[in-house]
Formats: structure tokens, sequence, C-alpha cells
């Protein structure tokens, strides 16, 4: 296995409150495809929330207490690994923003620096190399725009599954397009957002593929409650879970 | 209009948009073209952000030196022979207009495409006071016959299908024989209008790029009717927004070319109309007087804070509309605004302020694909989030945005309050996952308009803070 200069010995895992709540076979699998490489992995039992939700919806002074304390449960200077875009997105690219001109502006500055989305994080610091054990299997990726458009990162993902020789991915019609979700937008413009995650399922689903995967469980749950919804058969699931599912040989 | 009142507005006209399927089918099919035309232009991308780069710094430097490349157009200008006239809002801008017309004795006025006309609402002001501007662009002049406003800047009758087409110039014109094929209305289109061309007492254009250095007016067009627009009538005025200035001619060759691969994925437009002065003593053919309308129009104040100064930086390509996965459901009109899309969502509560229409804020799901196909590298989501932030503020100050705090609700006040209680603490936010996890029975099977199209997600019965310990993972 070819190691990557910077492969820490110790890394964070920073779950997100909807991987925490709602799927935590999916921080698990996160956290065990990293320590199968060798690398300790520390969950911080005080952690909830990077702030976004508040961020996102303009309330800036609740965002910035909730993810100061979430700074709190992060002090030593080792890797933060997020199995979300989206949430590694507000850590790494907003924090900075939020924090700026407050006293603990340098703390903030520092983990932005140092957290990393987790097939970033398996692919450039690990350089993780998987062993398909897997039966033959189409699917299709839905990439989070945060990963795609925030974080730079939407070939991760897809050299991740490149390695996997009995799966094929299929391409849909408008990869790039949001599914949606946005967080707080899906309950703001309930009808905009179900127009567009109406358009998405279609578009995943002509593919022929059956499951569905993707680095956000924000994704996942919007795309999977309306696939759920309308009786498609498509499965939604998170790549960490994909990945080892296919990789463990005890499965 | 009240914060109540404009956004059931906005959702009503939402609701209108998502009901039509067909109109959302012509907005989807005619994006999908856009985008991929955009896209063959564009096939290395780091030289696309190497020219992204380059457009935002001739655009930032123009804008920081507003005022003396202003000073130094007027100078130009009007060494030139350009008769140069300075708008603080719409009424002042169509005032003075007005005023030029009158002075000529102008009755008939043809226009060639401008979204600031529209901005300024133009027509409508010169038509209540007796004078016909007709519209030359295709676009424009089908709306015209329709009694309709543009639904996108670039393609303004994009919303309209070809039959839709056929029976307004039918309706109107019936002297010309129904038809639906397109190059058949087009020739019907170009001779009412060639007709008009030459007895016009007047033109007016928009401007895309005005040189402070040689006093130019620069006009980007395809279909020639800016052309004639500008130089058959024996008056030519033109109207734009103070921003539209840059510094030195060759500033402009960088912007043009990401303006038309932007905009319709040409490499170049099929007319670039560079007007520097009237008709000279000698020559044949070109307007006796040309008039430039500078309008403000509460861009200086947007001028005036470093953040929202970037909106500034616009060059009308619209390819952030034609990205954006919001417009292609809702379509311009739902908007309610001159400018739709990402840009309008941060433009129009700038100028209107956030009291009017910052509900616009709201129709978007931060995704950033506006964003990576600026030309000029406008980070339309980070604007979006600002505006969204001051849309609720409680401090509300003299800079920045007008009607601040105006969305503040009480009972999104009182769940951010609560959600920082419970998220704020690792002791509080434990017991909440206690509540939640032991409790997953009775978790609402419907929530709002997220059930309406999808499954609750009900939380597990163990968070991953527990099955994290048990799996033998260090805590800390």
């Amino acid at each position: 296995m070819a190691m990557s200069s910077d492969r820490p010995s110790e890394v964070y895992f920073l779950a997100t409150c909807l991987t925490d709540l709602l799927y935590p076979r999916v921080g698990l699998a996160g956290m065990e495809l990293i320590r199968r490489a060798g690398v300790r992995v520390i969950y911080p039992k005080r952690q909830s929330c990077c702030g976004q939700p508040a961020y996102n919806s303009g309330y800036r002074d609740e965002a910035l207490k909730v993810a100061r304390h979430q700074l709190s449960c992060f002090p030593r200077n080792i890797p933060v690994v997020v199995p979300s875009g989206s949430c590694a997105g507000m850590v790494s690219h907003h924090w900075p923003e939020l924090f700026a001109g407050k006293p603990d502006e340098a703390e903030a500055v520092n983990m932005a620096g140092r957290t990393f989305e987790l097939t970033q994080f398996l692919v450039d610091h690990l350089d993780l190399q998987l062993e398909d054990l897997g039966e033959p299997t189409e699917i299709v990726v839905h990439t989070s725009c945060s990963s795609r458009n925030e974080l730079g990162i939407e070939e991760r993902i897809e050299s991740l599954l490149a390695q996997l020789s009995n799966v094929t991915v299929r391409e849909q019609a408008r990869k790039a397009e949001c599914c949606g979700f946005g967080g707080t937008f899906s309950i703001k413009q309930p009808d905009i957002s179900g127009a567009m995650v109406q358009d998405k399922c279609d578009a995943l689903e002509q593919t022929g593929a059956t499951r569905v995967v993707s680095q956000d469980c924000g994704c996942l749950m919007n795309i999977g409650g309306a696939l759920e919804k309308q009786g498609r058969t498509l499965q939604p699931q998170h790549i960490a879970e994909f990945l080892l599912e296919r990789t463990n040989v005890s499965n | 209009m009240s914060a109540t009142n404009q956004s059931k507005a906005f959702q009503s006209r939402i609701g209108e948009a998502l009901g039509n399927q067909q109109a959302h089918t012509n907005f989807r099919s005619a994006m999908n073209m856009l985008m991929e035309n955009r896209l063959k232009q564009f096939p290395d991308q780091e030289e696309l952000l190497h020219k992204r780069q380059r457009a935002d710094a001739i655009r930032a430097h123009a804008l920081r030196n507003l005022p003396t490349l202003l000073e130094k157009l007027e100078q130009k200008l009007v060494e030139n022979g350009i008769q140069v006239h300075w708008a603080e809002n719409g009424e002042e801008a169509n005032a003075l207009i007005h005023q030029l017309l009158s002075q000529a004795g102008a009755r008939s006025v043809v226009k060639g495409k401008s979204m600031v006309s529209e901005e300024i609402d133009l027509n409508h002001y010169m038509e209540e006071r007796g004078i016909k501007v007709l519209e030359s662009d295709l676009g424009e002049f089908i709306l015209q016959l329709a009694g309709e406003t543009p639904s996108h800047i670039v393609m303004p009758a994009i919303h309209k299908s070809k039959q839709d087409i056929a029976e307004l110039i039918h309706k109107h014109y019936p002297e010309h024989p129904y038809s639906e094929d397109v190059d058949t209305l087009t020739q019907q289109a170009r001779q009412i209008l060639r007709d008009k061309f030459c007895h016009a007492d007047a033109g007016i254009s928009g401007v895309n790029f005005m040189v402070a250095e040689t006093g130019t007016l620069c006009l980007v067009e395809n279909e020639g009717n800016g052309r004639m627009s500008t130089t058959v009538p024996p008056i030519h005025i033109a109207v734009t927004g103070i921003e539209k200035v840059v510094e030195s001619l060759s500033d402009v060759p960088p912007l043009l070319e990401l303006l038309t691969k932007s905009a319709t994925g040409q490499p170049i437009t099929a007319y670039f109309n560079m007007i520097t002065r009237p008709r000279q003593r000698g020559e044949m053919d070109g307007p006796q007087e040309v008039h430039l309308v500078l309008l403000d129009n509460g861009r200086s104040h947007i001028r005036r804070d470093e953040e929202l100064l970037d909106t500034l930086r616009c060059i009308r390509c619209g390819s952030c509309i034609n990205h954006c996965p919001v417009y292609v459901q809702v379509g311009g009109h739902a908007y309610g605004t001159v400018y739709p899309g990402p840009i309008g969502s941060v433009l129009e509560p700038m100028r209107q302020g956030l009291d009017k229409i910052g509900a616009l804020t709201s129709a978007c799901s931060l995704c950033g694909a506006c964003g990576q196909v600026c030309p000029v590298q406008i980070p339309l989501p980070k604007l979006i989030n600002r505006l969204r932030a001051e849309a609720v503020t409680q401090q509300v100050e003299t800079q920045g945005v007008k009607g601040q705090g105006s969305l503040r609700k009480l009972l999104e006040v009182w769940t951010w309050k609560g959600w920082r209680l419970i998220f704020g603490s690792g002791l509080r936010y434990r017991l909440f996952k206690l509540l939640a996890t032991r409790l997953r029975r009775l978790t609402p099977p419907k929530m709002g308009g997220w059930s309406r199209y999808r499954t609750i997600a009900k939380p597990a019965s163990r968070s991953l803070d527990e099955m994290a310990a048990k799996a033998g993972f260090d805590h800390e």
C-alpha cells in the first residue's frame, strides 16, 4: 500500500448531528474504514452540530454559539474527518467567516485547516486501497453540491468506487444538479425543493441502477425519503457503508 | 409591501409557476441547451479559471476607481461629441430621456434590448406621455406584443413556445399569414421591424461596456437591431448603469469573450458595436445626436459596502440563471423582479430593499452552481447568505441593505434560540439524543412541506455516540 507522507496516526471523527441521530451506522462505517487502515479514531462525545442550519438561515449569533461549542470538542492539532461534504464545508470554508474578528478566530481557522470530508481523507491522506469482495452491481452516484462546488472534491468518491472491480457506476442526466435538499431550504421552500427532488429521482432511476450512493446524509435523506414516498425501488446508501460492506472480509 | 405580504405574493407566484408543466419543460430544455453550449466553449477548466480571474480583476479594478473612471469617461465622451446626462434614479432617467425626445419632437422610437430600460420601466413612462417605443430585439418584440415582461435577462421570451409566437404575430399583424415555421416567423418580424427602423424619430439602446480611455460605448447583440436602432434614426439615446465602465480598450476583449461564451455559448456574437461619436461632417450615415444617460439607482449605495460591491461586477451574461436548479423549476416570472435567478436574488433586494423583496433569498438551496460559472466570480451564495442574515438581524445599521431585520419572525427567532440551547451544550444535546432515540416512536408522521414529498426519517434506536463506545472507539 502506498503511504501518503502526511498520513496521521490518529484523527477525530466529527459525526454530524444528522449521522449521530438518524444514521449512526454510516458513522460507524466511516470510523471503521479509517481504523481498519491503522489509524486511531477518536469520537469526542460532547460534539453536536457545526452550526450550518442557523448560519444558512441568517441566524449568525446562534450559529456562532453552537460552532463554538463544537470547536471546543476538537482541541488537539490532529485531522478532523467528517462523513459529509456539507458539514466539512461549513467548518473548513465558513467557520473562518463566522469567527472573523472573534477572540477564538485563530482556533477556528486552525480547525478549518485540518478538517476533511471522509472520501477526501481516505484518498488524499490514507491513499486507501480497496479490494472488492461483493457481487456485481450497478450503482449511480449523487455527489453533494458542497463536495462539488465548495470543496472541489467530487472525483474522490469516483476514484474510490473505480477501485471496486464488480461495481459499475452509471451516469445520470444533469449529474451536477442539486437534489433540492439545501437544509432549511427544503422547509422554507418545500414545493420548489419537492419539484427538484422529483427531477433528481427521475434522473437517477432512469439509469437502471439499483442503488444511489452519496457522501452526504442530507442528500440521501432527501432523495431516499422521496424514493420511499413514491414507492420506488432504488436504494439510497452512504459511501462509507457501501465501501465497508463490499470490502469487509467478515461480511 | 409588508414582509408577510411579499412572502405570500412570492409563494403564490411560485405555486403558479410550479403548476405550469409546459413552462417547466420549456425552461428545462432551453437551460440544458445553454449549459451544454457554454461547456463546449470552455473545454479547459484551468484556462477558464484563469480567464475568470482576469475578468474579475478588470471589473474589480474599474469599480474601485469608479468615480475617477466616470469622470474620465464623461470628459472623453464630451470630447467625442456625445452628450452625457446623470440620473439618480429611474424617475430622473425617464424624465431626462423624455425631455430629449420631446425636444426633438420624437413620436416614434425604436429600442434595442436593454435591461436598464426594463429596470426604469421606460416604455410605460414614454407611452403614458404619447411616445410609442417599439422593442426591436426579437424576443422583446414578442413580449411587447404579448404585454409581458422578460423571464430571462439574455433570452427574454424563453418561456414562449413557437406556437405562442406564431399566434401573437398573426393576431397583431394579420397581413402576415399564420406560420409556425421559425424562419418564416423571423422573416415576418424582420419585415415589420425594418419599416419601423426607417421611420423612427429616435433610437434607444443599452450599453454592455463603456470605455473611459476612449469614450466608447460597446453594444453586444445578435440580430443587427442594435446597430439599426443606434445608426438609422437621427438621435441615439443610450441608457445604462454607472457600473458598466471599464478603464481601457484592452479591458474589453477578455470581458466580451467571457460574456458571449457564458451567455449563449457563442464564441462571438453576430454584431459587436463600438460607438464613439455622432455623425461627422461629410459622413453619409449615423445619428446627428448621441446621448448617454448614466443611471445610479442604488448602485452607489451598493458600492459603499465592501462585500456587496462584488455584485456590481456583473456583466449580465445570465449564466448563473442558466445553471440555477431553482430557476429551471419556477422560471423568471416567479421572482417578480426585472432580474431573476441568483443575480436577481442578490441585486433586487439590494436595489429595492429586503422589506420589499427580501423573500427572494429563500428560493436558493445554496448549491453554489451559480458561483462556479460566474465569469467575474461574484460569490453569489455568500451574498445570498449575507442577505438572509441582514433580513433577520436585530441590529439595524445605517450601512448595508435597506429593510434590515424586516423578515425577522418571532417563531423563527425562538426556534433558533431553542436549537442553540440544545446544540450549544454537550450535556443538553446528549439528553436530547437520549430522548429522541428512546422515544423514536413518537416522531411525528408529518412535518409540514417536507412530508408532502418525502417520508420522515426517524431517529435511530441508539445514537452514534452510544454505538461508537460499544464498538470500541475512543471517546474523548
